[in-house]
């Protein structure tokens, strides 16, 4: 018998809300929304935590600019802050090796993660969901009940065929979809946002292309100041984050 | 001390289970511990005894019985079975510590002895699980 899922509820327990930043293709740039959305809630002094499970290939820890910080071991883990986010993710037990996880063995990381976690209280707990409709998608929708997801999708036609096929699915199960965000836009075109209303979502709007943002990574105080992060701000107003 | 965590999960899936069979009592629970996760048994009994007390339905002192499951990890791609001890002295602190927080690290910091594949299977002694629970109706 599997004890693990018994203690998930209890942990997750003084959270407030979880938004889960999504996407069903990948490079789109959800670890730099979830990223700048944790450091935004943080900035308005919001207890926040920021949850990598992006098990393959996580980077979340690259744009806050981790170092040597590791969990506290304290009847469970308590994950360390960093810029005032508490931030757990895979690499404090891979370093920078790779990861080739089987999908049996996906589900288990998440189940172990969710059971000695010991997030505390939180208003937010935001998650960086790796690509696609996989395990993880599926633990999150199936162990964490209250998520929220936000949809990350760039221009490209081929991303919004595999964004579109994700808010199928959080829509068929009847998920809360805060909307959809679109990155790295260079056009005004309007293809996302009407492809996003006939997939009944809501489209939160644009993040620019800001060739900038390459030197803003692993520094957040420099990142909180870019032109992508007041692009961000002006979304996250709409759905009043 | 992330041992309590582990059995906080068992005293509430054993409690949960307990509560579904309508048991007055919860007399003996079985826990089988794998070895890849490395726990400290002493550690883990005191957390269970400490975390026992006062549940509904009560669990009777002593009522937790710990069995050592040995590993087996079998490579998928030759077919070698080997047990975690067989490899353990190759692994550094660090990374023997990654594993007991997150046995399926093992994948990251170990290979198959024989063909040097990382596509093995955890098939014995993951971690901690509850092999039967007895009580009083």
């Amino acid at each position: 018998m599997e004890p693990r899922t018994s203690v998930i509820e209890k942990r997750l327990k003084d959270i407030n809300r979880i938004i889960a930043v999504a996407s069903g293709k990948g490079g789109v740039g959800k670890s730099l929304v979830a990223s700048s959305l944790a450091l935004h809630l943080a900035q308005k002094s919001y207890r926040v935590g920021l949850l990598d499970l992006d098990l393959y290939g996580p980077s979340s820890h690259i744009i806050l600019g981790v170092k040597d910080e590791f969990p506290i071991e304290e009847k469970g883990i308590i994950p360390p802050k960093i810029h005032g986010i508490s931030f757990m993710s895979i690499v404090y037990f891979t370093g920078e090796k790779p990861s080739p996880f089987r999908g049996v063995d996906i589900s288990n990381i998440i189940l172990e993660l969710l059971a000695i976690t010991q997030w505390g209280s939180l208003d937010f707990l935001i998650i960086d969901m790796p690509p696609g409709i996989g395990n993880e998608t599926l633990d999150v929708i199936r162990y964490m009940k209250t998520s929220e997801f936000l949809v990350v999708t760039t221009p490209s036609k081929v991303a919004m065929g595999a964004v579109g096929k994700l808010l199928m699915i959080l829509l068929e199960l009847k998920k809360p979809v805060l909307g959809v965000i679109e990155n790295m836009t260079m056009t005004d075109s309007s293809f996302i946002k009407k492809e996003v209303h006939r997939l009944q979502a809501r489209y939160l709007g644009k993040i620019h292309f800001d060739e900038h943002l390459e030197e803003s990574i692993g520094k957040p105080d420099r990142l909180l100041k870019t032109l992508a992060m007041k692009d961000l701000s002006r979304i996250l107003q709409k759905i009043k984050l | 001390m992330h041992e309590w965590a582990l059995a906080e999960s068992i005293v509430m899936a054993a409690v949960e289970e307990a509560q579904k069979e309508k048991l007055k009592k919860i007399t003996q629970v079985t826990v089988f511990i794998g070895e890849l996760q490395q726990i400290e048994k002493e550690i883990f009994l005191f957390a269970l005894n400490e975390l026992a007390k006062s549940q509904k339905p009560p669990i009777i002192k002593d009522a937790f019985l710990l069995k050592t499951e040995k590993s087996t990890l079998t490579c998928k791609n030759c077919g070698e079975n080997w047990k975690y001890d067989d490899m353990k002295k190759k692994l550094n602190e660090t990374e023997s510590e990654s594993i007991h927080f997150i046995p399926e690290v093992v994948f990251v910091h170990a290979r198959c002895p024989r063909c040097g594949s990382p596509d093995f299977e955890i098939t014995k002694g993951r971690g901690v699980l509850i092999s039967s629970i007895k009580g009083v109706r």
